[in-house]
């Protein structure tokens, strides 16, 4: 770990150096490691520690951009050369707002020394005991568990610096019997909120109910989703439609419908980068203060997340929304939601499963893709445990099935929401989700695999 | 650097590594992106660190570092052999790599023009006049122009013996417009989608693909699809044009071909694969014309390199021959799994055949894909529209999806033509088609010839964890498959 301080010299003196009007550095330290396993075994386990420090220079309105991963003096002076060089030679953009003046940052404690300490040996005991379960059901369990610190910083020229320090630690299993699996994963920046066994064992205990999957006919049923579903709905209702580059270019779910009931009165979806609850990172890449920002509030959209060229664009303030803008290619994306909640409800799974007279219980989607952005239609699989219920009860478990809907469609058909929601993470940014039962959600296809 | 390295395999060895290999990898990207006629962003990465791979007490552990020192190369190898020895705690066997392989050489990229050369103005001059002539286009509401450049220069050295140093230098670039009405919102993408069409190539590659010559028509055809009538929903013929053959190929081919996927080590993320060790030799994948080789040697393509990064030289495989499926893409330990399950025979050697690879120094290699190609049938494009009575043509890849074996696909294209009597007729929006792999390539019943034949660039397949994105080639040529069910959605 680098800490604050030593951070804050080493920006202040790449800032002093530079030429440019104006100056941004965003620096990011990971020191992180994983351990990986397959057929109840580590296969594979490594460590990295690595830092990246990325220049952006503005020449009036031309802005140039370098990154390095070396931390010298000279490194960073020549990375700042470069930056200047590239910025000369650029034509001016008219539509840069210039770089974010400071704003206060409050804090966010998120670290964890229990984490920040986990050694090889404890994370290979802690799959250990995943692979043995696994082993004596019959079983045989892959997934990965990482743990790591994160450092960010950003300081310009105009006097922002902010920066935070968090711990994170994530682990993910699939247990495959037969043709059964099951699946669990959890990310957390305390160790204690990380139950490595219990998931181990709740997965394996699905592949086991899993087995024997019988087949199933293409078409509308009504759902029950578990969170791992429902996170992948958040992702991309996030990705692909709840920035405002998206709305302003007419290719957001949004587009002509702020303010208009399109979901579910149960749904409300925000943005909050500062709460505990998640994996907070209180400011942007822009070094922007985070702000809750609320995307859908009873079914109704509210408006999209910004950042500094976006909101200038509609004469507003950035919400604190940006990615690194460092590299070109963010700037297709434009600023994008990295820390979902939706609201709880009032219903258990059980509940939702008694409220069920014929339908399907869903774990988890997989390869999804867009199909089209206007209502955020996605194509993609099930995976790791589909079950029939019948009159309110688990009966059997079924074949996988492709599915083809738009998930706006979809949360409009949600009767329930559950009460306990899980934080989940498969790398940049996070969910925080509950289950959801809709009233119906469109499968398009079954696997049925030839013979030689 | 030359120290560092050596420092670094024998600390390993002191420490107690069986076996110790470490590479140093230093990696220059420049990209360039236009948007809406707006120079958004120039922007230079500099990258430069090294990673230790050990097996000790008969389990793996690797450790990198992006401190160049000595005394950080005796730590990160100890850090590795610490890992290793952390594994083995849980091993079920020794890791088994099989003979020692010992390599000394250099291989660099032959280019034309090395890219890097080229000053950044005359680079932003073609997107600038690339992204000006789509937006001349009416109704356009978005566009971008983008260009990668790539150098990798990596040192690789093995306690065996090895020391390879080799220089791989890329290009890429695309085009991208995009056209919004009222309840519609279309894209088009040249040379392909989904990031970019990238090789193993110089500024000679950028040159060829003439981004502003092609800029007016992707532009028109992203505008036409706004009022087109939607791809029907029925079974028919389907002639796909050649990125989306390569698409085809890399995620219904490709990917279950990695024998470390087939052997389960992939399963919690990437995934498994349905081509299960006793269909080797024995299974028909595809129909007679179906002719699949993993190349990492073909000029151009981006999976070409001289050694992969255990060290094993680039070579040519048989992937499916006349159909049948005789090839995966190993590594030296899954090739020893291999032999040790099936035993010898002509598809099995228990060596690597050469396809791992990191995506940088602070990842471990895994098995990615090379170039693995479609090889050229017989047809010329024209004539196998005009061959075709009745079916779609589609184009350039909108959305892909495949389930975790590699079976059950379901792909989307952003534009087809409806083909009548042998005559590409009316236009068609949102083409999507669905299938099941060896169905569908048992159904391929032509291929077009070398003239139509592309080393297409893919240079974001992501696999592994922590995540890696790999860069790979596929060439490919257009393909007409039978009975296949199309629809649309929206």
């Amino acid at each position: 770990m680098l800490g604050e301080s030593h951070i804050r010299e080493l920006l202040e003196n790449a800032l002093r150096i530079s030429p440019a009007d104006e100056t941004e550095i965003v620096l990011e330290a990971h020191d992180s490691a994983l351990t990986r396993f397959a057929n109840n075994t580590i296969h594979q386990n490594v460590a990295e520690v690595n830092t990246e420090v990325a220049i952006r220079v503005v020449l009036g309105k031309r802005v140039g951009s370098a990154i390095t991963n070396r931390l010298t003096e000279e490194a960073l002076e020549k990375a700042i050369a470069e930056a200047v060089a590239l910025a000369r030679l650029q034509p001016e953009n008219p539509e840069f707002p210039g770089l974010p003046d400071p704003q206060p940052i409050e804090p966010v404690t998120a670290f964890d020394e229990a984490v920040a300490g986990a050694t090889p040996e404890w994370r290979a005991r802690a799959v250990g005991a995943v692979c043995r379960w696994a082993e004596s059901a019959g079983a045989s369990a892959a997934g990965a568990l990482s743990t790591g610190i994160y450092e960010l910083a950003v300081a310009n020229s105009r006097g922002v610096f902010a920066y935070h320090v968090g711990t994170e630690a994530h682990f993910t299993t699939v247990v495959m019997c037969d043709e059964g699996s099951g699946y669990a994963h959890r990310a957390a920046w305390r160790l204690a909120d990380l139950d490595v066994e219990a998931m181990g064992r709740s997965a394996v205990d699905r592949a086991l109910r899993s087995r024997n999957p019988r087949p199933i006919e293409p078409g509308v049923y009504p759902v029950v989703l578990e969170p791992y579903a429902v996170d992948d709905i958040l992702s991309w209702l996030g990705y692909a439609g709840a920035g405002a580059l998206a709305v302003q270019e007419g290719r957001s779910w949004m587009n002509d419908r702020i303010g208009r009931p399109i979901m579910s009165p149960l749904v409300t979806i925000w943005d909050d980068g500062r709460d505990v609850a998640g994996l907070p990172l209180p400011f942007d890449f822009e070094g922007v203060p985070r702000q809750r920002v609320v995307i859908v509030e009873k079914g109704v959209p509210q408006g999209p997340v910004y950042d500094t060229v976006t909101a200038a664009r509609e004469g507003r303030r950035s919400t604190g929304h940006a990615l690194p803008r460092s590299r070109p290619q963010t700037a297709s994306l434009g600023p994008i939601p990295l820390h979902l909640f939706m609201a709880p409800g009032e219903v258990t799974l059980e509940e939702m499963i008694r409220q069920v007279d014929r339908g399907l219980y869903i774990t988890r989607f997989w390869y999804t893709r867009l199909v089209h952005p206007r209502d955020c239609v996605l194509t993609g699989m099930t995976r790791d445990g589909v079950f029939w219920i019948e009159k309110g009860e688990i009966a059997y478990p079924v074949q996988n099935l492709r599915f083809t809907q738009g998930y706006v469609p979809a949360l409009a058909q949600v009767r329930a929401v559950g009460t306990e929601r899980w934080v989940l993470s498969e790398g940049f940014g996070f969910t925080c989700v509950p289950a959801l039962l809709l009233e119906a959600f469109t499968f398009t296809g079954v696997t049925e695999m030839p013979g030689h | 650097m030359k120290e560092l390295l050596e420092r670094a395999l024998n600390a390993a060895q002191l420490k107690g590594a069986s076996y110790a290999d470490v590479r140093l990898v230093h990696r220059i990207e420049q990209s360039l992106l236009v948007r809406n006629g707006v120079v958004q962003g120039i922007s230079q990465i500099e990258d430069m660190g090294f990673g230790v791979r050990v097996i000790a007490d008969g389990a793996w552990g690797f450790a990198s570092s992006a401190r160049l020192t000595l005394e950080e190369a005796e730590q990160v190898a100890g850090r590795a052999v610490q890992i290793a020895k952390a594994s083995a705690l849980f091993k079920k066997e020794d890791v088994d790599i099989g003979p020692p392989v010992v390599q000394r050489g250099t291989y660099r990229t032959p280019v034309e023009v090395d890219p890097f050369t080229i000053p950044l103005e005359k680079k932003l001059e073609v997107l600038l006049a690339a992204d000006a002539a789509m937006r001349g286009v009416k109704g356009i509401a978005a566009t971008e122009a983008e260009m990668v450049f790539l150098r990798e220069r990596k040192t690789f050295a093995s306690t065996e013996g090895s020391w390879i140093e080799q220089e791989i230098i890329e290009s890429g670039c695309s085009i991208e417009a995009l056209a919004v009405g009222p309840d519609e919102v279309q894209r088009r993408s040249y040379p392909n989608s989904v990031g970019r069409h990238q090789m193993t190539r110089g500024w000679e590659f950028i040159e060829e693909c003439d981004l502003p010559g092609h800029a007016p028509r992707i532009a028109e055809e992203a505008v036409a699809l706004l009022t087109a009538d939607p791809c029907p929903d029925t079974v028919t013929t389907v002639i796909l044009g050649g990125s989306q053959v390569a698409l085809q190929i890399h995620e219904s081919c490709g990917h279950p071909i990695e024998l470390d996927r087939v052997f389960g080590t992939e399963a919690a993320y990437a995934g498994t694969s349905f081509l299960t060790p006793e269909k080797l030799g024995t299974f028909r994948y595809g129909s007679e014309v179906v002719n699949i080789t993993a190349d990492a040697t073909l000029p151009g393509g981006l999976g070409t390199f001289g050694w992969d990064d255990e060290g094993v030289p680039a070579q040519r495989v048989d992937i499916v021959k006349e159909g049948l499926f005789v090839g995966y893409m190993t590594s030296r330990e899954t090739a020893r799994q291999l032999l040790r399950l099936l035993g010898p025979s002509p598809y099995v050697t228990g060596l690597s055949n050469g396809t791992m690879r990191a995506s940088g120094w602070n990842r471990i290699p895994l098995i990615r894909m090379t170039n693995v190609n479609l090889l050229p049938g017989t047809w010329r494009l024209e004539d196998l529209i005009a061959d075709t009575e009745e079916g779609i043509f589609m184009d350039t890849n909108r959305s892909w999806s495949i389930d975790d074996k590699r079976l059950n696909f379901q792909f989307g294209c952003e534009i087809a033509w409806e083909i009548r009597g042998g005559k590409r007729t009316r236009l068609l929006k949102n083409p999507i088609y669905t299938g099941i792999t060896p169905e569908f390539w048992r159904s391929c019943d032509a291929v077009c010839n070398a003239n139509h034949w592309v080393i297409w660039g893919t240079p974001n397949c992501g696999k592994g964890q922590p995540s890696q994105l790999a860069h790979t080639g596929h060439g490919a040529a257009p393909a007409r498959f039978r009975n296949v069910r199309v629809f649309s959605r929206k």
